[in-house]
């Protein structure tokens, strides 16, 4: 597309990542707020913070939460690249068909189906409700995010090394390991940030598919807003909204930092 | 690996890069999908789990046969017969398409506007559009609380500005739910915008002004049409998830409407109804059925058409 913003672009861009960052930035802002109304500002204050400090039903809940998060963020990466290689290097195996289709649709899939349908499955075989479902249904759902970012970048790259390295006599999983892996990694460290994130985040498939005791951060915090607002959870947002984007600065600022290194030894060969 | 592939004898190694996920999927994606249709063919119970039949295993035939004969349609026929559920997939579907006309209204100047930028400057404004997608969704809906709330901060600027008199009730309202939905899924309208419109031969816009065609006339001759793959995965990726959406009317909706996630999640968690649950869950994917398939063929194209 040719370069040269018009106004009406500039302005456009504008008005859309404004609509996106205001109500955050209103959040993080009356997070601070002295007083317990919304539209009284009472200075700035920390009062909300402690108070969150003093709550262990919600640290109790956050600590869950993280937890099941890394455990079905491992699984959904390891699961999903699987996936990702066997769509993109397997050519076509019996069942294709179902396969990519069973992959593709939890992305678009309505939550509510997702999780009733797990839940009924959990009831049928039997399992205690708890941690564990919460883990697997985390999985089941992220690994197909994962399948696509790690996909796209499979697509994306040149297979001439691959081949290059198995002509030259390398077997299939070395040239997996020291060709292609370390080519794929951006996506893989990509996919499971997104994992992560998404489990955090979830709150329709952890309520079906959670039982007693298993209480985790989104249905702790829908619990408290259903309820009605609190400025405590203004405090427990902006402590995710920093984490997430430190998190995401960080991974790019490595990723960049990553490819310029890379750049530099191709460089470097070549001279 | 794809040589071994072509004469068919595939190492161990090769068989569980693709068994392992598969099989994970088909016991927890596929088949929890066929619990869902035998569950919605049986009657609610007091029992434990509270739905009757019980499927007998080990009682063999007979028990497979007494469980056939018991199956019954009655969910289905409660709700066909009850217009709460109708209304309830009627506001849903409409819902679903008010908000993906506007998104795709606000969502293109955005993406477009973001393809017109210098090249350095795309990967920033891609990721500020992506960035507040990695916070929590439950977040975002909640910042409209504080925002729209009776005493919130609309109100509060409104009033000052005199723009009206009175607080007015945003919350609980069809407005609150378009802009929670609008708000939520705008990042999932842009990006596949913005990859078609990036990807647009330049070449083609000149060879039009190059001919005398003027630039608006261009955009909707050349552009627009050249955008239609972007388009199409944009409206899919907004419009089926928010037909079955739970969080943003549940949270900023009023309680006269219900939304169809709502009225399954009611049904499940308060009526304790699994039978019912399960059949809105089953007519609800009936109706997103097409949708999904267009959605799964377009996302097909454009990861494995480099093929």
């Amino acid at each position: 597309m040719r370069r040269g913003a018009s106004s009406f672009n500039i302005v456009s861009v504008a008005l859309g990542l404004a609509f996106l960052y205001l109500p955050i930035v209103i959040l993080v802002i009356y997070s601070f707020n002295a007083s317990r109304l919304v539209t009284v500002w009472a200075g700035w204050s920390l009062h909300w913070y402690r108070e969150l400090l003093s709550d262990d039903a919600m640290l109790q809940a956050a600590w869950t939460s993280l937890r099941i998060a890394v455990l079905s963020a491992n699984a959904a990466t390891v699961l999903g690249t699987l996936s990702a290689i066997a769509l993109t290097r397997m050519g076509g195996f019996r069942g294709r068909m179902l396969f990519s289709g069973m992959v593709y649709a939890p992305l678009v899939m309505p939550e509510v189906i997702t999780g009733l349908s797990l839940l009924l499955l959990f009831v049928a075989l039997n399992v205690d409700r708890g941690f564990w479902t919460i883990v697997i249904a985390h999985t089941t759902l992220t690994m197909c995010f994962v399948t696509v970012i790690v996909q796209s970048r499979l697509i994306g790259f040149d297979r001439s090394l691959e081949e290059a390295a198995m002509d030259l006599g390398c077997p299939p999983l070395k040239t997996f390991l020291t060709v292609t892996l370390p080519l794929i990694a951006p996506a893989i460290t990509a996919g499971w940030m997104l994992a992560f994130s998404l489990s955090l985040d979830d709150l329709v498939i952890a309520s079906f598919t959670t039982g007693p005791g298993a209480t985790t951060l989104p249905i702790r915090i829908y619990s408290e807003v259903r309820m009605g607002v609190k400025p405590e959870i203004n405090a427990v947002c902006t402590i995710m909204i920093a984490i997430v984007s430190v998190g995401t600065i960080a991974a790019s600022l490595m990723a960049k930092r990553g490819a310029v290194r890379r750049e530099r030894a191709a460089f470097g060969a070549q001279v | 690996m794809n040589a071994n592939g072509k004469t068919g004898g595939r190492s161990w190694g090769a068989r569980a890069v693709v068994l392992l996920p598969y099989l994970w999927m088909a016991v927890f994606f596929l088949a929890p999908f066929a619990i869902v249709l035998k569950i919605s063919l049986s009657q609610t119970a007091l029992a434990q789990p509270p739905y009757a039949p019980v499927l007998d295993l080990a009682a063999g035939w007979q028990g497979l046969k007494d469980f056939t004969e018991r199956l019954s349609l009655d969910s289905y026929a409660l709700l066909a017969s009850d217009w709460i559920y109708l209304l309830s997939y009627l506001k849903s579907l409409e819902i679903a398409a008010i908000s993906t006309a506007i998104l795709l209204a606000i969502g293109y100047p955005v993406a477009y506007g973001i393809a017109r930028c210098p090249r350095s400057l795309q990967p920033l404004l891609v990721m500020l559009v992506v960035l507040p997608f990695w916070t929590s969704f439950l977040i975002r809906i909640y910042a409209w609380i504080n925002i729209l709330q009776r005493d919130g901060l609309l109100n509060d600027v409104l009033i000052r500005l005199h723009v009206i008199g009175a607080p007015v009730a945003w919350l609980s309202s069809d407005t609150a739910i378009y802009i929670g939905m609008v708000y939520s899924y705008l990042p999932f309208m842009v990006l596949p915008l913005y990859a078609t419109l990036e990807k647009l031969d330049v070449t083609l816009l000149e060879a039009a002004a190059d001919l005398g065609c003027p630039r608006g006339r261009a955009f909707w001759l050349v552009t627009a049409p050249l955008s239609l793959p972007g388009v199409a995965a944009g409206v899919l990726l907004c419009f089926i998830p928010i037909v079955g959406e739970f969080v943003i009317p549940d949270l900023l909706g009023g309680s006269e409407t219900m939304l169809i996630g709502q009225t399954l999640w009611t049904e499940f968690f308060s009526n304790r109804d699994w039978p019912v649950a399960s059949a809105i869950a089953v007519a609800l994917l009936g109706l997103l059925i097409v949708p999904i398939m267009l959605y799964e063929r377009l996302q097909k194209r454009q990861l494995e058409g480099a093929r």
